[in-house]
């Protein structure tokens, strides 16, 4: 047990064969930005669908402010599935931001920021979308309430998804990738609405592959290789020389994809 | 003799019964074959890997077998194991089974049509299940499903003709009956060609406007 927001001891999931990830073991302070960064294939965004129970670890577990998630060990030490309402109560202290954004594209902007504020906290229409318009002014989303997702951009689409996590007043945000499926001018305005939203104090564990946002906002680096934490430091120490040599060689790949050429 | 609607139509009162039957039977043979169906479908999704491979079994057999089979089988077959029913109640069921099997697998290519995402952001947020069936799987689906659901209904409406075999009094039963004892065979068969093709129009009609009600966010204009 712990005192901070996320805490994963000795995390083990495997598919069949293949050890996915290997013994992780991650203490997220509260009010920090946690950055998961790594190689595709290492396991970091299996790590972050863990934490919201997206993914079934294998061994170990994940508490979240202090609570057991998933799985409880009873009297025994025999891990027993956590009762869904138990679950649920558990999930609600996060908010999840996925790559594809999954918007409901049946329903408005406003529509699926309000969807959980009705069908979970059971309020009135009304009350519901007030407080929907509110998240949405947020992201600089309000003047498209009235917007289904297939008539908003791939930022404004993350943005609103950023808005419908946020709707339930969650402890802890997690990012998955969420910029990776936008071209850069997109990025930045997605970027931007995290950046505001770590300025308040959110919790937020983030995998990118966005670097330079990992570099300046985030609080803490956990760098994955094939299933296995290598370390977690404070960016300062983590990008500062010499590194550690398998991120030295990670971040080699950006400079030779031209981008040298421009520094 | 020549060809003679006047004769048929003198007979209007029974007609308007046989037709009434069939739209009933059709009706409620349908709306129960697509809520079976959709229970099954559903059971296959969550019930695990058993209850899906065991439900997989009979919509074959329904599937594999002639309607016409499988209603004499009820019908004549049913006592023998206990299960004595009248001749609508025997129709009814055996229509409301064989669609459902055909309805099972519509919904089932309904669920897998959405993203697995949308489901996983649905329960980050706490939804519960049958919350998410409700709020995302079936208006997600809805739009997929109405095409092939149409169809299954249109079929439907065509093998309530074989009801007349068991004695259900629907119109094909009627007409053939009215034909023979007024010698207009043809003619009252015409007729109801006429009506099951009307019907069928109806239900396409029904059918798009659904679709288009339903498409409006896809064709949504920024």
């Amino acid at each position: 047990m712990s005192d901070n927001a996320i805490s994963v001891q000795h995390l083990v999931k495997r598919f069949g064969t293949t050890t996915v990830l290997d013994d992780i073991s991650l203490e997220i302070p509260r009010g920090q930005v946690s950055c998961l960064i790594g190689p595709s294939g290492s396991g970091k965004s299996t790590l972050l669908r863990c934490m919201a129970f997206l993914e079934e670890a294998t061994d170990g577990s994940i508490f979240i402010e202090g609570a057991p998630l998933g799985f409880v060990y009873d009297g025994a030490g025999k891990r027993q599935r956590q009762s869904a309402t138990e679950l649920r109560k558990v999930r609600s202290q996060i908010g999840m931001v996925f790559q594809q954004f999954n918007l409901w594209p049946h329903m408005t902007a406003l529509g699926n920021v309000s969807a959980a504020l009705r069908r979970v906290r059971k309020m009135g229409k009304a009350e519901a979308e007030e407080k929907a318009m509110v998240q949405l002014r947020k992201v600089g989303l309000e003047n498209r309430a009235g917007h289904y997702p297939s008539q908003l951009s791939g930022g404004q689409q993350q943005r609103v998804a950023i808005a419908r996590s946020l709707a339930l007043e969650p402890k802890i945000m997690l990012f998955d990738e969420p910029t990776s499926a936008l071209d850069p001018e997109l990025t930045g305005e997605v970027l931007n609405v995290m950046r505001s939203l770590a300025a308040e104090g959110m919790t937020m564990v983030v995998v990118t592959h966005e670097i330079g946002f990992a570099a300046t906002v985030g609080n803490q680096i956990s760098f994955l290789d094939h299933g296995k934490l290598l370390f977690t430091d404070a960016p300062s120490k983590a990008f500062a020389k010499p590194r550690h040599p398998r991120l030295e060689q990670f971040l080699d790949t950006y400079l030779d994809r031209g981008a040298s050429t421009l520094v | 003799m020549g060809f003679d609607f006047n004769v048929i139509l003198s007979k209007q009162d029974a007609l308007v019964s046989g037709i009434g039957m069939t739209i009933f039977v059709w009706v409620v043979g349908t709306l129960f074959a697509a809520v079976i169906g959709f229970v099954i479908a559903t059971a296959r999704r969550y019930g695990g890997v058993i209850v899906d491979k065991a439900l997989t079994v009979p919509i074959e057999v329904i599937r594999g077998t002639p309607f016409l089979v499988q209603l004499f089988l009820l019908y004549f077959g049913g006592p023998y194991i206990g299960l004595s029913l009248d001749a609508l109640p025997a129709g009814l069921l055996a229509l409301s089974i064989y669609g459902a099997a055909y309805f099972a697998e519509i919904f089932r290519a309904g669920y897998q049509s959405v993203p697995p995402g949308h489901v996983e952001a649905a329960e980050c947020l706490g939804f519960t299940r049958i919350q998410i069936i409700r709020n995302i799987l079936l208006p997600e689906m809805a739009l997929l499903v109405i095409p092939p659901s149409v169809n299954m209904a249109i079929i439907l409406l065509k093998e309530t003709a074989l009801l007349s075999l068991i004695t259900v009094p629907e119109m094909t039963m009627t007409a053939s009956a009215i034909g023979s004892q007024e010698y207009a065979f043809v003619e009252a068969m015409v007729l109801i060609a006429l009506v099951y093709w009307v019907l069928v129009e109806l239900a396409g009609l029904l059918g798009r406007l659904a679709e288009k009600k339903l498409s409006r966010y896809r064709l949504a204009k920024a």
